[in-house]
C-alpha cells in the first residue's frame, strides 16, 4: 500500500514526492482579489517547499470569511471548522491526539479579536505548537461590512458611519500573552509571507501571524490601514527574511557578515534576517513592544518577524506523554489491569 | 417532661451536626460516620453547606439505619449544636424524646421540654489538651466526637482508625485529635447520666462495602474507561470530579516500564474552552471528557450542538445543582434534564445517562466512552450534588465486565480494505444501515483518510452543501442513529410487586427516597411497582411499564416535573396515567414526602 506518495510526475515533485497540486484545496468561493486567497496560495507554497506530508497537517478555523479558507488549501489534510472565536480550544484538544502532527489554524480579526480574544490569548500563553494565522482586514465580511475590533479609530464605512473606538492590536496582544513567535505580514507581499510561514511552521511552539489581508468588497479604501493601496505604499519591513531548512548550507547570498542576523530554530533550521534601514533584534521582547507601540502611534504598517523565542518549552513538553501518538494507544494500554481494582477499593474507606 | 426510657432505639436514628463553615467539622463528622460504618451499620451523610469558605452556618446530617435506608429524613433525633446562631432553628427539628448536645457556655434552649439536653465543657477540654491556640477551633469538634461515642456506645478504637485514615497516617495530627476525643469520652463517662434511648450496636450489614462519593466514583470509572483527555473549569459541585482525576490518573495510568502518562488533563480558561478542547480531542480519536454543573453546561451548549451534528464523541458529566442562574450553588437538584435532552439550538437529541447509585457513577463512568464512540455523539451523564459531594456507602467497585468498544474507526489498513471492498468511503455515509458512519482520525496517513469536519451543512463526503435534500438526508440519518443506538444504553430497571397497580417512576438520586417510600406505602396498604430510568432516549420497557399500571407517579427533584414532561412527549397516549410528583428546595427528597404525595393523591381519588 502506498501512502502519501500519490504523485507520479517526478519532475515537479518535492522531497516528499508530492507535486504542488497535492497541496491545493477546493477552488475559492471568496471574492476575487480577497487577501485571504493570497494567503492560502502562500500556505500551499510554503508547505510544498517544506516537504510536508498533507496527512501530517491538521487545519483548524473558527467562523467568518477567513475561517472558510482552510477549504482552499491542503485538501488532503484533516480539518475542523469550529465555532466563532473558539478555534483555539478545538485545536488544543485535537493536537493532543497526535503530537507529531503540524497544526495550522486560520482565524480572522472578527474571530480572534472579539469573542475569541480570551481563547486566543490562553492558547498563546500555553504555547501549543500551532501556526496561528489571523487574516486581518478590519471588517466583518460575511455579515456585509461592519467594523471589527481591529478597525482603526475614525475609519468610515458605508453603512456604519465612523468607528468611534481604538483598535485591538493582534501582534501586541500575542506579545503581552507571552507568545514565543509573533510576526506581521501583508497579503500583498507574498515573498515575505511565504518565508514567515516557513519559520512559523518550523517553530516548536505557538506562532502568531497577524496578516493584513484586505477585504476588496467592504473595506479597501486608499487611506485605510487594511487596504492594498496603503500596504503597497506604506509597508515598512523590519528586515528581509529568508528561511533555510536544517541541513541546508547557508550561502553567501543569504548571509553577509555584518549586514544580517541569524536565528537558529530548535530543529536546526535557520532564519536569516537582512538588515534594512535600522537594525532590529527579534529576540529582544522589550524592543518588540517599543516597535509595536511606535507603529501604533504613527499608524505604520511594520511587517516582519517581530519576536521569536525559539527554545521555550511548548505545551507538550509540560506533559509526560508517550512517544507514540495518544490516539494510537490500544485498549490494553488504556484500561488499568484487573488486579488494580482491589488496590482502588482499598484506597477507599 | 421528658418521657422515661421505654426501650432502646438501636441503629435507627438521625444526627445533625450544626457547625460554622470553615471550622473543620467535616473531619469530625466523617470520622463518626466512618466509625459507625466500621461497626457494620448502614449510614448515610448529607452536607448542607453554604456557598462560602468561612463563617456561615453549615449542617451535616448523619443517618444511621439498620434497615439500610440511605435517603434524607426530615427530622433529627440527635442534634450537636456547635453554632450559637442557629440553636433556635435546630430545636424545632428534633423529634420528641430526642437529644441536643451543646457546649456549656451556650445559653440553654428553653422552647422544648420533651428533649434531652447534654452540656459539654468544650472550651475546658480543648484548653486542657495543650493544642496550639490556632488549632483550637478545629479540634473543638473532636469533643462532640468523644461525647457522642460514649453516649451511643461507639468503639473508640474505630474512631482512631477513622482518624488514621483521614490524616493518612500522620501521627501528630492523629494524636492531637484523638487525645481530645479520648478526654471527652472519659469526661462523658464520668459526668453524664444517659437519659436518652439511642444506641449504636455492632451489625454486619456493610461487609463488602466501601465509603466514597459520586465524584470520586465517576473519576475512577472514567479512568477504567480509558479517558485520555480531560478539560475542565472549577465549579461547585463538579470540581472534585476533575480533582479526583488528577489524583488517581497518575496512580493508575502511568506506564510501569517507560514512566510515561497516557493522558492529559487541562484546566481551561472557562467552560467554553473546556468543551472546545474535549470536542477537538474526541474528534482526534481520544477518549475525552469534561465535568461541570448547570452554569458551565449553559456555556457549553453551542459547541455540544456542533458535536451532535458533526458526530464527535465526547463525554460530559453534569453534576447538577440548583438553577437557573447561579441559583443555589451548594444545593442539589435534578433540574437540567430537559435542558440537556434538547441541548443546543435546532433539533437535537442528546444521549443521557442517569446513574442511580455510586456504583453506577463508576459504571457509567467507563461505559459512557463506549457509547459515545460507538454512536459518535456527545453523552451527558446527569449526576447531582447529592451523589457527587456527599459520602456514601456502596458495594466495592466492580471491574468493567465488557471490553473497551472504540466503535467504527478506520486506521490505514482498515480504510484500504474498506475501500477495496465497498469501492469508496465517505465520512458520513450509512454503510451498515444503522445510521452510524465510519470515521477516520487525524494522524491516519492513508491519502483518502482526510476530511473536513464542520458544523455547517455537509454532504456524506464532508463537502459544504446547502442542498435541502442533502441536509434532510444527513439530519434524518443522525436521528435514526440515536434511535437505533438505544440498544447500547443501560435499560430502565424494574422492581415489581405482583399485586400492585400503582407505578412509581424515578431516576438518579431520587431513588433513595422512593426506595424507602415504597416500604412506608406498603405499611399503609399501598403496593407499588417501581421503574428507575437510567438512560435517555428511553427504551420500550418504559412504555410497557407505564401502560400496565393504572397510575404512575413520576418522582423527581425539580419544580416542573421534567422527567414527567419527557415521558408525556414519548408516550402522549398515556398522559393521563402519569402524575407529576416533583418538588425542589435544594435538599434531597425524603421518603416521607414521597409517601405523603402518593398517599394523598390516591386518597383524594377515592
Amino acid at each position: 500500500m502506498t501512502l502519501a506518495n500519490t504523485s507520479v510526475n517526478q519532475q515537479n515533485v518535492n522531497k516528499a514526492g508530492l507535486s504542488k497540486a497535492d497541496y491545493r484545496g477546493a477552488p475559492s468561493t471568496l471574492c476575487q482579489g480577497c487577501g485571504h486567497n493570497g494567503v492560502a496560495a502562500q500556505i500551499v507554497a510554503a508547505c510544498y517547499e517544506m516537504n510536508l506530508v498533507p496527512e501530517k497537517v491538521v487545519k483548524f478555523s473558527g467562523i467568518g470569511c477567513s475561517s472558510k479558507s482552510p477549504t482552499y488549501f491542503l485538501g488532503r489534510s484533516f480539518a475542523f471548522n469550529g465555532l466563532h472565536g473558539r478555534m483555539p480550544s478545538l485545536a488544543l484538544g485535537a493536537m493532543f491526539a497526535d503530537k507529531t502532527l503540524k497544526g495550522i489554524g486560520v482565524s480572522g480579526d472578527g474571530d480572534s479579536a472579539s469573542i475569541g480574544l480570551g481563547q486566543f490569548k490562553h492558547l498563546v500563553r500555553r504555547n501549543l505548537p500551532l501556526v496561528y494565522i489571523v487574516e486581518n482586514n478590519g471588517v466583518y465580511g460575511l455579515t456585509k461590512g461592519q467594523f471589527s475590533a481591529t478597525a482603526e479609530k475614525g475609519l468610515e464605512l458605508k453603512k456604519q458611519g465612523t468607528n468611534p473606538y481604538l483598535p485591538v492590536d493582534i501582534a501586541m496582544e500575542a506579545l503581552v500573552s507571552n507568545a514565543t513567535f509573533v510576526a506581521r505580514s501583508f497579503a500583498g507581499d507574498p515573498k515575505q509571507l511565504k518565508e514567515l510561514l516557513k519559520v512559523a511552521i518550523a517553530h516548536k511552539g505557538i506562532a502568531v501571524l497577524d496578516i493584513i489581508s484586505p477585504c476588496v468588497t467592504f473595506h479597501n479604501h486608499e487611506n485605510s490601514l487594511h487596504s492594498y493601496s496603503f500596504g503597497k505604499t506604506n509597508e515598512e519591513p523590519l528586515h528581509e527574511i529568508s528561511f533555510v531548512p536544517a541541513r541546508e548550507e547557508i550561502t553567501v547570498e543569504d548571509f553577509e557578515e555584518g549586514t544580517s542576523r541569524e536565528v537558529t530554530l530548535h530543529d536546526g533550521s535557520t532564519v536569516i534576517l537582512k538588515k534594512l534601514e535600522a537594525d532590529y533584534d527579534p529576540l529582544d521582547k522589550v524592543a518588540a513592544f517599543k516597535m509595536l507601540a511606535e507603529a501604533q502611534q504613527k499608524n505604520e504598517l511594520v511587517t516582519g518577524l517581530i519576536y521569536i523565542n525559539p527554545n521555550m518549552a511548548n505545551m507538550f513538553d509540560l506533559y509526560n506523554l508517550p512517544d507514540e501518538p495518544l490516539n494510537r494507544l490500544t485498549s490494553d494500554q488504556l484500561r488499568p489491569s484487573k488486579e488494580s481494582i482491589d488496590v482502588v477499593n482499598n484506597l477507599m474507606f | 417532661m421528658v418521657e422515661p426510657i421505654k426501650s432502646k432505639i438501636i441503629n435507627d436514628f438521625c444526627i445533625t451536626f450544626s457547625t460554622i463553615n470553615g471550622s473543620g467539622s467535616a473531619t469530625a463528622n466523617t470520622t463518626l460516620m466512618r466509625a459507625l460504618f466500621r461497626m457494620g451499620i448502614p449510614v448515610s451523610g448529607k452536607n448542607i453547606f453554604p456557598s462560602n469558605i468561612q463563617g456561615l452556618p453549615t449542617w451535616f446530617t448523619l443517618r444511621v439505619s439498620k434497615d439500610g435506608y440511605l435517603a434524607r429524613v426530615q427530622k433529627d433525633d440527635i442534634v450537636v449544636a456547635m453554632n450559637p446562631m442557629t440553636i433556635d432553628r435546630e430545636i424545632e427539628f428534633i423529634n420528641p424524646g430526642g437529644v441536643i448536645l451543646i457546649p456549656d457556655d451556650f445559653r440553654l434552649p428553653e422552647a422544648r421540654k420533651d428533649i434531652h439536653i447534654y452540656q459539654m465543657p468544650v472550651k475546658k477540654l480543648v484548653k486542657d489538651s495543650d493544642t496550639a491556640p490556632a488549632l483550637r477551633d478545629y479540634i473543638a469538634n473532636m469533643v462532640y466526637v468523644g461525647v457522642l461515642s460514649q453516649l451511643l456506645n461507639i468503639d473508640i478504637d474505630l474512631i482512631y482508625k477513622a482518624l488514621d485514615f483521614h490524616f493518612k497516617g500522620k501521627q501528630k495530627a492523629i494524636d492531637s485529635n484523638f487525645n481530645v476525643v479520648k478526654s471527652a469520652f472519659n469526661w462523658a463517662k464520668e459526668n453524664l447520666a444517659k437519659t436518652d434511648s439511642y444506641y449504636a450496636e455492632q451489625m454486619n450489614s456493610t461487609d463488602g462495602y466501601i465509603m466514597t462519593d459520586g465524584n470520586t466514583a465517576a473519576a475512577l470509572g472514567a479512568i477504567y474507561g480509558g479517558v485520555q483527555f480531560v478539560a475542565w473549569y472549577p465549579i461547585t459541585p463538579a470540581t472534585s470530579l476533575a480533582e479526583s482525576l488528577n489524583e488517581y490518573l497518575p496512580l493508575l495510568r502511568k506506564d510501569a516500564k517507560t514512566g510515561r502518562e497516557n493522558f492529559a488533563v487541562v484546566q481551561s480558561e472557562d467552560e467554553l474552552a473546556a468543551i472546545g478542547m474535549v470536542i477537538g480531542a474526541g474528534w482526534g480519536g481520544l477518549r475525552a471528557m469534561t465535568s461541570t454543573s448547570g452554569p458551565g453546561l449553559s456555556l457549553m451548549t453551542e459547541y455540544v450542538g456542533l458535536a451532535y451534528y458533526a458526530e464527535v464523541p465526547v463525554v460530559i458529566w453534569d453534576v447538577q445543582r440548583v438553577g437557573p442562574s447561579t441559583g443555589m450553588p451548594t444545593r442539589t437538584a435534578q433540574g437540567d434534564l430537559t435542558m440537556v435532552n434538547f441541548m443546543s439550538h435546532g433539533d437535537t437529541q442528546m444521549v443521557i445517562l442517569i446513574p442511580g447509585s455510586i456504583n453506577e457513577c463508576f459504571e457509567f463512568g467507563w461505559k459512557a466512552f463506549d457509547i459515545a464512540e460507538r454512536l459518535q455523539t456527545p453523552v451527558v451523564i446527569l449526576s447531582d450534588l447529592d451523589f457527587g459531594m456527599n459520602p456514601w456507602i456502596t458495594p466495592k467497585f466492580q471491574y468493567p465486565d465488557t471490553g473497551i468498544d472504540r466503535g467504527k474507526v478506520l486506521w490505514e489498513e482498515d480504510l484500504q480494505k474498506f475501500i477495496e471492498q465497498k469501492g469508496r468511503w465517505g465520512r458520513y455515509e450509512d454503510v451498515d444501515g444503522d445510521g452510524i458512519p465510519y470515521r477516520t482520525v487525524p494522524g491516519n496517513l492513508h491519502p483518502m483518510s482526510g476530511h473536513f469536519t464542520r458544523g455547517t451543512s455537509h454532504t456524506e463526503d464532508t463537502g459544504y452543501s446547502e442542498d435541502p435534500v442533502v441536509w434532510e438526508r444527513i439530519f434524518e440519518r443522525i436521528k435514526k442513529k440515536i434511535e437505533v443506538g438505544k440498544k447500547y444504553l443501560p435499560n430502565a430497571i424494574e422492581d415489581n410487586d405482583q399485586e400492585a397497580s400503582i407505578g412509581i417512576i424515578a431516576s438518579g438520586s431520587a431513588h433513595f427516597a422512593v426506595d424507602e417510600a415504597r416500604d412506608l406505602l406498603r405499611k399503609n396498604g399501598i403496593k407499588t411497582n417501581y421503574l428507575r430510568v437510567r438512560s435517555i432516549p428511553m427504551g420500550d420497557e418504559v412504555g410497557r411499564f407505564i401502560e400496565k399500571n393504572k397510575l404512575n407517579f413520576v418522582v423527581e427533584l425539580n419544580r416542573d416535573g421534567q422527567l414527567h414532561q419527557l415521558l408525556k412527549i414519548d408516550y402522549p397516549q398515556f398522559s393521563s396515567k402519569l402524575v407529576q410528583t416533583a418538588h425542589m428546595d435544594g435538599l434531597p427528597l425524603t421518603a416521607q414526602w414521597v409517601h405523603d404525595q402518593i398517599a394523598f393523591h390516591l386518597g383524594g381519588r377515592k
